[in-house]
């Protein structure tokens, strides 16, 4: 017997058959992305690696990308998300430059931008799985912010996702100072790297780090830190703490 | 102007290929009260003759800021001009809240034009009868522009509309190379000196005239009758001086401006 049972629009988000059609659980996923403010523009690094789950399946992903002439967009999560959001600021981009006015989206205007969409996909329970970098300079400005799925945005000199921020930004907290050199801002994004690198599972051994500044953006080669695995607390990490693995 | 049969709708051409609605619209600009807008390389001036029906009444409101960084002045049927500004404000807002950033007015500004082309090309429609001098901010700099019913628009140094803005224009073609390196100031003394050119003889007080000012590091204001009347009565004393060779030029530039949408050739959208 079927009183009038509660029908839905077709294009609902809500019931089970719908389930299908948002996102609930990320599947390939890029882990942290680090990044600084140095004195010349910005500069932000990740790996190249994407996870299926507990499998490194994926080596050669590239996570940051350059977004119009003045912003460098770095993501962790969902790859596919990351496509996604490839493709519609690639149509923002477009009609900005259409408009061919002397006018273009600076770095500010992107972050806020993302930070709408973000949001408003939370907002109807089917969110793009990413937590964003944003950096640039524009008209000598340096802007880094990030964005996280459920819409959470802020500014800051150094920004971190996932893993990064619980082992990178405490090592950028105590290191970062105003106007750091690109060598010393290469070397302190290292070693957040590297310790990342040490800690996370799902970080690989082939890294890519990119610089924003206002001549333009270029992007390293990727490659590999130097490890060392012969710390005498590696070889018998129980030692100190029975029963951990 | 005179009727003909190809003037009913706004979708019939002439055989002169010419849309006769679209140019009635234009007139209806000339027959509203003066408006005036000049710009330097950091600030623009708005400034506007207020008409009011009666004593009993106060006048139309023709200045309207439409962000922190963009104004505009209007002249014809100003219901269009209200719809249109709040078209505008709405436009900068939407904007403002996605990007955290100004509306470039230039982008504005074209989409404006394209909203009053719309009204050009449909039949059920009409073109909205009211001329807009929009001042704004962008990254290059100060701009003031011209929209026009047709659906055109013109980047100006400085410029008038409405009723007697042609005695306005012959003063501000004289000025207008001063313009770009004058002082806020002198710009807005300009302005007032202008819109006393289409009083033609009657005083100028602040109560029959409206200045707004917008800068770089200005936001967009209307200046209070206070102000207005100091900056009067600042420059009044030179302007006697000045008075006699103003008329004159006046006399001479005054007959041709009502005239110019009438004459066969060159339709005036077509500038």
């Amino acid at each position: 017997m079927n009183f009038m049972a509660s029908k839905q629009p077709e294009n609902s988000l809500l019931g089970p058959e719908a389930d299908s059609q948002r996102t609930l659980y990320p599947y390939v996923t890029g882990t942290s992305v680090v990044a600084l403010k140095y004195k010349d523009g910005i500069l932000m690094a990740a790996d190249m690696g994407g996870s299926y789950g507990s499998t490194l399946r994926y080596k050669s992903v590239e996570r940051m990308k350059p977004i119009g002439k003045h912003s460098l967009l770095g993501a962790s999560g969902e790859i596919s998300d990351f496509q996604e959001i490839l493709r519609y600021l690639d149509e923002l981009i477009l009609y900005d430059n259409m408009w061919d006015d002397g006018n273009s989206l600076g770095p500010k205007e992107v972050h806020n931008y993302l930070t709408r969409v973000m949001y408003n996909r939370r907002n109807k329970f089917n969110p793009l799985w990413n937590s964003l970098v944003l950096g640039g300079v524009k008209n000598g400005q340096k802007y880094l912010g990030t964005v996280s799925m459920i819409g959470v945005n802020f500014e800051d000199n150094h920004v971190a996702t996932g893993f990064g921020n619980h082992l990178a930004r405490p090592i950028l907290r105590q290191e970062w100072h105003e106007n750091l050199s690109y060598e010393d801002g290469v070397r302190l994004l290292e070693k957040c790297m590297r310790v990342l690198l040490y800690r996370d599972r799902s970080a690989i051994n082939k890294l890519q780090i990119a610089k924003i500044t206002e001549e333009g953006m270029t992007i390293s080669q990727p490659y590999s830190l130097k490890t060392y695995w012969e710390f005498s607390a590696f070889a018998n990490p129980a030692q100190g703490a029975v029963g951990t693995w | 102007m005179f009727r003909n049969q190809y003037d009913t709708d706004v979708t019939t051409w002439s055989p002169a290929g010419r849309l006769f609605q679209v140019e009635y619209a234009m007139e209806a600009v000339k027959q509203g009260s003066a408006a005036i807008g000049l710009r330097s390389k950091t600030h623009i001036v708005l400034g506007c003759v207020n008409k009011a029906n009666s004593e009993l009444s106060s006048h139309q409101k023709k200045i309207f800021k439409v962000d922190d960084h963009i104004g505009v002045a209007i002249a014809g049927l100003t219901a269009d001009g209200r719809v249109l500004s709040r078209y505008m404000r709405n436009e900068c807002i939407n904007y403002s809240f996605t990007y955290e950033s100004p509306l470039p007015v230039g982008r504005l500004v074209v989409q404006l034009a394209d909203k009053a082309q719309v009204c050009t090309q449909r039949s059920w429609k009409r073109p909205y009868g009211v001329g807009l001098l929009v001042a704004g901010l962008d990254e290059s700099g100060a701009h003031l522009y011209y929209n026009c019913p047709s659906g055109n628009y013109f980047e100006y140094q400085a410029f008038a509309i409405g009723s007697r803005s042609q005695a306005a224009k012959t003063y501000l073609e004289r000025k207008f190379e001063n313009f770009t390196d004058a002082s806020r100031d002198d710009l807005v003394k300009d302005a007032l000196m202008a819109i006393r050119e289409t009083l033609q003889g009657e005083t100028l007080k602040s109560s029959v005239c409206t200045i707004a000012v917008v800068g770089v590091g200005e936001p967009f204001h209307i200046l209070d009758q206070g102000t207005v009347q100091q900056m009067i009565d600042a420059f009044e004393i030179v302007g006697e001086q000045e008075g006699p060779d103003a008329a004159a030029g006046q006399e001479a530039s005054a007959e041709p401006e009502q005239g110019a949408g009438a004459g066969e050739g060159v339709a005036p959208m077509d500038i």
